[in-house]
């Protein structure tokens, strides 16, 4: 019953234009693509009328050679114990993406989250623009793959010289039996 | 805490002198800290003694290392017996444990509680993390080197030092107080330029006075 009302779910999300690459997960849990045009209408009818009234999380991830960001609404539907992932690809040059903070709260604080770490605006969103981790980080987002962590890192906090790294089977194997 | 307890007002000590109290005001110290005299042979030995025997830690935990403290200080490894016990504020602090890896962001925080502790105070670094960055080497936002931001008198190394460790490196602590080592204090007041200028180049939104407590 409960995998039949899914499929039910997923069909109606799929006669949506542009709707695209369903993947089916496991028992439950579901992925679908949608264009960034109506993605929020999607969700807000998802919670009102289909019981998805739990959202899990909000994350991104950046597609850099396909220049693309991924943005995931996991949402969660308690009475059936079902889990939905709304997908939304957007463009990395202009990474913009309509708020959802209307429809729970605490996307707030996610919107906020992902606007330091990958740059992503959300116009309307509470203190989107207030630093949430990084307090006065003046780089690039640091979440985007484009930004050299090791090099940052390497260039602002004293590395101390000497570090070296070792293959632990090899060097457990040399310590305990250093014979053979 | 009702509204009437954040406004400004003057209260009398049991004196009767007036004592003005603005509590949403952070007071800051307005000049650099500065460096103590040992006092003369025996008398600064039995201070070091005395200091050696009752170290007063500072609750703040940094990093993950911070979970090691909870077995330290209860039955189970009894830090207490070591004259060893933990304190809820600076003011009445002497070692600060820097219990892992920091953040640019804590490393705020903790210079702020360092500089309001009283002289002498000693810094123990627990972790990898505080020596070379340890797994966080490469990390955007944590330090690498926390020699370079506070004078540290005992590194414990470990990913996690187990609470044996640490009470071996409280233990080296000790010894290196009782021999009229444990001079971080002055040696962070004289070197305080260079301290600043490290700090500074990585907590970029610094909204603090130069001499902060």
């Amino acid at each position: 019953m409960n995998q039949m009302t899914m499929e039910y779910t997923i069909n109606q999300l799929k006669q949506l234009n542009g709707a695209q690459d369903h993947r089916y997960q496991r028992e439950g849990l579901d992925f679908i693509t949608l264009p960034k045009a109506y993605a929020v209408e999607a969700i807000t009818r998802l919670r009102d009328h289909e019981g998805f009234a739990h959202l899990v999380l909000l994350t991104a991830v950046d597609w850099l050679e396909q220049g693309q960001f991924q943005l995931t609404y996991l949402l969660n539907n308690p009475v059936k114990k079902q889990d939905l992932g709304i997908r939304v690809l957007i463009p990395r040059e202009t990474p913009v993406m309509d708020s959802i903070h209307l429809l729970w709260g605490q996307a707030a604080t996610y919107q906020r989250e992902l606007h330091e770490m990958f740059g992503i605006d959300f116009p309307g969103s509470p203190r989107v623009d207030q630093p949430f981790i990084l307090e006065g980080w003046d780089e690039m987002p640091p979440y985007r793959r484009d930004f050299d962590t090791k090099k940052y890192a390497e260039e602002t906090y004293f590395p101390r010289p000497g570090r070296s790294s070792n293959d632990p089977t090899e060097y457990m194997k040399h310590q305990l039996y250093p014979d053979e | 805490m009702s509204k009437e307890d954040l406004e400004k007002r003057t209260v009398y000590s049991p004196d009767g002198e007036p004592i003005e109290i603005d509590p949403l005001n952070d007071y800051f110290l307005d000049r650099r800290p500065e460096s103590y005299a040992p006092r003369n042979g025996v008398i600064e030995q039995f201070a070091n003694w005395a200091r050696a025997e009752s170290l007063w830690v500072l609750g703040f935990g940094t990093g993950c290392g911070a979970i090691e403290m909870r077995p330290l200080m209860t039955p189970r490894f009894d830090a207490y017996r070591f004259g060893i016990q933990w304190r809820p504020t600076p003011r009445q602090s002497s070692v600060f444990v820097i219990s892992g890896y920091l953040s640019v962001k804590t490393l705020k925080r903790v210079i702020r509680s360092y500089e309001q502790m009283q002289n002498p105070r000693f810094v123990v670094a627990l972790g990898s993390c505080t020596i070379n960055g340890g797994m966080y080497w490469d990390s955007y936002n944590t330090i690498n080197r926390l020699d370079h931001y506070l004078p540290v008198d005992v590194y414990i190394a470990g990913c996690m030092p187990r609470p044996e460790a640490l009470l071996a490196g409280f233990e080296e602590l000790k010894k290196r107080i009782k021999a009229g080592k444990g001079d971080g204090a002055n040696k962070y007041a004289e070197n305080f330029d260079w301290y600043k200028a490290n700090q500074k180049k990585i907590i970029k939104d610094w909204d603090m006075p130069d001499y902060n407590w």
